[in-house]
């Protein structure tokens, strides 16, 4: 089933267009990596798609029908996914207040609030510090905060911009292990920005390179390394490109 | 000290009315202008629109009014020969509260909207993502950006309990009646009794002192529920 079907979408920030994509559709059960160098689009293409941005032209689907105009049909659409941004902002309370803020907002009853904020804890290894300050953590723990706060919501698809930009290795491999346990156990859809070839080559199914705001090329990840097929694929994985 | 501690206890009576007085005059202002300074600033610092920056320079232009000023303003609105003249309120501790008013909104609503502002985009995209209305995310905001507000808040009763041109003003210093601790202060003063103005400073600044720990410690409950 068709996750995304995008159309003529362009976007544009003043005179500059940073999103330009003729075609492009993502299907359920997947997790895509976008690559691209800064400036890319790959950011903006995420906040397209929570809808916290709206296109300048052309149209969205998800899961196969239209997003509508009105805020309750966008309410209703946004609340079936979930981001998390590359610098989590985390609210000025406890850990446990954090994951179950998007809980609330959704009327939980207080037990099964409870549970879930607990189970999304114990999924990124969180559980001690459920009643921490959520604003003294590090960087990987602040990370995975931030994943337990999406994951607590069962989104059907997951948007991650650059989750493990600035962590260690041992955080890095953290993070990538409960994305890859998460997509697994509950078949979630995964979208995830990354500057890290590596990491892609690892976790996705398909990578979607953007240069100019534009698909360069789409492809399964193993040929998508092996045999790019755009001399721009090959130039920007070689490092040969110059921005 | 021994002189300003002695000359306390022997008014202690006339002294207790003129803390409650002057708690009573400057809560109510800060009450009031919090009611009206908390929505205006929040709706400023969450909206766009033409004019705005106009609008913000106007209220941080107030932040700073004079006192006196503002006490002559509220005096002519009040005074017999004013627009409001009929209501007789010159001279009452309601001519007073007015007055006090006029300082302080622009304080609280420049301090929340600018409390409010540094942080709006950032919380409102993660509100958003995780499933909030646009209300909620506006609400979210607010209380993320308490800090600020109670600043807000605290800053606008300080400068409210610690003002005397415009409570001198308008409320004439009225013994049992709009006598307040600045004035009070003020009319030892001139009369010579330079420990009996000490001591009701030093009683200024504790009571300060106290209503700021009691506010901000009511704060730190006040948290994501």
């Amino acid at each position: 089933m068709n996750l995304f079907e995008i159309s003529g979408l362009k976007k544009n920030f003043g005179d500059r267009t940073v999103l330009n994509i003729n075609e492009l559709t993502l299907q359920t059960s997947k997790i895509y990596a976008v690559l691209g160098p800064n400036g890319s689009g790959k950011t903006t293409l995420l906040r397209v798609l929570n809808l916290l941005l709206a296109p300048d032209s052309g149209w969205i689907k998800f899961m196969g029908g239209d997003i509508g105009i009105s805020q309750a049909d966008r309410l209703s659409v946004s609340r079936q996914m979930c981001m998390v941004f590359q610098r989590p902002f985390m609210f000025r309370s406890t850990v446990f207040n954090n994951v179950a803020y998007g809980l609330k907002l959704r009327r939980v009853a207080k037990p099964e609030c409870e549970r879930r904020v607990n189970e999304a804890l114990d999924f990124v290894d969180m559980v001690d510090f459920a009643k921490h300050s959520a604003t003294r953590l590090s960087g990987g723990e602040t990370q995975r905060v931030a994943l337990a706060r999406a994951l607590v919501l069962q989104p059907r698809v997951l948007l991650l911009d650059e989750p493990t930009a600035n962590l260690d290795p041992g955080s890095v491999q953290h993070i990538e292990e409960i994305i890859r346990k998460y997509h697994q156990e509950y078949n979630t859809s995964v979208i995830i920005v990354t500057h890290n070839l590596f990491q892609a080559k690892r976790i996705a199914d398909e990578s979607i390179l953007l240069i100019n705001g534009e698909v360069v090329e789409r492809a399964y990840t193993a040929e998508f390394f092996d045999h790019p097929r755009e001399l721009r694929t090959r130039q920007f994985l070689d490092g040969t490109m110059v921005y | 000290m021994e002189a300003a501690v002695s000359s306390l206890f022997a008014q202690k009576m006339e002294i207790l009315e003129i803390v409650k007085m002057s708690l009573q005059v400057s809560g109510s202002a800060t009450l009031l202008s919090a009611l009206i300074g908390i929505p205006l600033g929040a709706w400023i610092g969450l909206s766009e629109f033409k004019g705005k920056r106009l609008l913000l320079r106007l209220v941080y232009t107030l932040m700073a009014l004079p006192p006196v000023l503002a006490g002559l303003l509220v005096y002519l609105l009040l005074s017999r020969s004013g627009p409001l003249g009929f209501m007789e309120l010159l001279f009452t501790p309601t001519a007073m509260i007015i007055a006090q008013c006029l300082l302080v909104t622009p304080i609280i609503t420049g301090l929340v909207s600018a409390g409010i502002a540094a942080k709006e985009g950032l919380i409102f995209e993660h509100a958003i993502s995780l499933g909030a209305s646009k209300t909620q995310a506006t609400w979210t905001i607010i209380k993320e950006a308490r800090t600020g507000i109670i600043a807000g808040i605290m800053t606008g009763f300080g400068r409210a309990f610690a003002e005397v041109g415009a409570v001198m003003l308008v409320g004439g210093n009225i013994r049992h009646m709009t006598r307040v601790l600045t004035t009070s202060i003020v009319m030892e003063t001139r009369q010579g009794n330079f420990e009996m103005g000490i001591a009701l400073g030093i009683i200024l600044l504790l009571l300060s002192f106290m209503v700021s720990s009691i506010v901000l410690s009511n704060a730190e409950e006040f948290s994501l529920k």
